[in-house]
């Protein structure tokens, strides 16, 4: 079974402070769905954070695309760094650059040519409802046009791992309807997608999403949905 | 060529504000104007340390004690000298004038005894102790002198003033690329957000530093060349009228390879400057994950 990720026994603490992760083991599928849920203070960012490679665990080991990364080289991080789009909870957009130039980042970053940024820029602010806002800057943008281009900077050079930190928290329930059908369909086409979020009503509509569930830094699984072996991919069925 | 110059409108705007700014071409200015005077001190004096010691190499003086009565023989025994290459009487006349100068009328009284001298020239090689023995057979107490001892200490202190001046630039130098790692550092902080966006999508530590190295190199060029321009000003009005003239474009002049060398500087500066910047830059980055 090919897995994206692979913790076992991650822990993580900040400087001298308490572990606020502990004990996690577990695998992402590839080609999954998972939502990530828990309470405030749970760890749910700090587990993304290991997720996309901007943390390095306390202990414990992580596998990311088969390769170990716990201890790895920093200088070998950035093409697996590429290969995860992230959609974060405070958007990290680039206050002085327009949305296009935000959006265009990964692809630039990876060395597309301007005619293939030129494209896939357009083509991915227009699907996100923004084909009018491509020149404007982040702080002329309201919060949920800010949301939608972080998450059309994540998903623009189609990620094995799409990685997003409550993506829908500032959007309206039809916007937030159209990102999680972005997100739906990215991970139709082999993308494994996480998702933290709170929002129930999300996990109920994502039918064949898994769940992971924090509580006070230890994985919570109920339903032993993870350490089960997950059910197939959406759309192999 | 140099690529790693010349980076697209896209990834200019990654920095945003001006394309030139800020007090780093300021510093570097002042730097480039330092040490453009510096260096161009320093290789006046060493045009002229090579210019006097080239001049007095060769050049010798027998005195003789007692005044010009056994001159004429003396004259024609240094002639007949192997290697000597020209022979040249001094009246007693003009040696008393030239002590007038420190005398008075005093130099002129008979009671004041003035040596004869005879300046020569001599090829390396030339037997001066046979030359000495035979003019101390015509006129015993007669002396060979050679310039090169007598102005050997003014020689001494030109080549250390010569290597104050070479330090001062490395000084000077030094100081420039601590004020530009200082911009760079302040560069970073300023663009630590890019940086940590850039670096979460997957840029290298080498795309980040492009960026940089290059608005460095920019400012650092600008600065250095006026700077330069500044200085070459100075030294020009200097060259046309001041005491400094008489150094910089009379007895000592500035040579072409001179004026080539104080041309490269600014070049060099910053050369030295856009590697600084890279080496800080680099070294900050990898303090991140």
């Amino acid at each position: 079974m090919a897995t994206v990720a692979e913790f076992d026994s991650v822990g993580l603490r900040y400087g001298t402070g308490a572990e606020v992760l502990r004990d996690l083991d577990f695998r992402l599928r590839t080609g999954s769905f998972y939502f990530l849920t828990g309470p405030s203070g749970a760890g749910k960012t700090s587990l993304l954070k290991l997720l996309y490679l901007a943390q390095r665990p306390t202990r414990g080991r992580i596998k990311l695309f088969g390769e170990e990364l716990s201890e790895a080289e920093r200088e070998s991080l950035p093409p697996f760094r590429r290969r995860i789009g992230v959609v974060f909870q405070d958007f990290r957009l680039i206050r002085h650059l327009s949305a296009f130039d935000n959006v265009a980042l990964p692809l630039r970053i990876g060395g597309s040519s301007d005619d293939e940024v030129e494209g896939s820029v357009r083509e991915m602010l227009a699907w996100v409802g923004l084909a009018d806002r491509a020149s404007a800057r982040p702080p002329t943008l309201s919060g949920g046009e800010q949301q939608r281009v972080a998450i059309a900077r994540a998903v623009i050079n189609r990620p094995e791992l799409l990685v997003a930190d409550e993506p829908t928290g500032n959007v309206d329930a039809d916007m937030a309807n159209r990102l999680m059908g972005l997100f739906t369909a990215m991970n139709r086409l082999g993308t494994t997608v996480v998702v933290a979020t709170h929002d129930v009503g999300l996990i109920g509509a994502t039918p064949g999403a898994q769940l992971i569930r924090l509580e006070n830094g230890t994985l919570v699984d109920p339903t032993g949905t993870l350490r089960n072996p997950p059910g197939p991919p959406r759309g192999d069925s | 060529m140099f690529p790693w110059l010349f980076v697209s409108p896209a990834e200019r705007r990654l920095l945003g504000g001006p394309r030139f700014g800020g007090p780093t071409p300021w510093v570097i200015a002042i730097m480039s104007f330092s040490i453009m005077l510096i260096a161009a001190s320093g290789l006046a004096l060493a045009s002229t340390a090579a210019l006097v010691g080239g001049s007095i190499e060769s050049r010798y003086a027998l005195e003789v004690p007692g005044g010009a009565a056994t001159l004429a023989p003396l004259v024609e025994a240094v002639r007949s000298t192997s290697g000597v290459t020209s022979v040249e009487a001094v009246p007693e006349s003009d040696m008393r004038q030239t002590l007038e100068r420190w005398l008075g009328p005093a130099a002129q009284s008979a009671e004041l005894p003035v040596p004869a001298l005879i300046d020569f020239n001599a090829e390396p090689g030339a037997n001066l102790a046979a030359l000495q023995q035979r003019a101390r057979a015509i006129a015993p107490g007669a002396r060979i002198v050679a310039h090169r001892d007598s102005v050997g200490p003014l020689l001494h202190s030109l080549r250390l003033l010569q290597w104050v001046a070479f330090g001062l630039v490395v000084l000077q130098s030094i100081a420039a690329s601590a004020a530009v790692v200082l911009a760079a550092r302040g560069a970073l902080d300023t663009h630590r957000f890019t940086i940590e966006v850039m670096h979460g999508i997957g840029a290298t530590d080498l795309q980040v530093t492009h960026l940089f190295q290059r608005k460095i190199l920019i400012d650092a060029l600008v600065g250095s060349l006026a700077g330069a321009l500044a200085a070459a000003i100075v030294l020009l009005l200097l060259a046309s009228g001041a005491a400094l003239a008489g150094e910089l474009t009379g007895g000592a002049t500035l040579g072409p390879v001179d004026l080539v060398v104080l041309a490269l500087l600014p070049f060099a500066l910053t050369v030295l400057a856009t590697w600084v910047a890279r080496t800080a830059v680099l070294r900050a980055l990898r303090k991140a994950l």
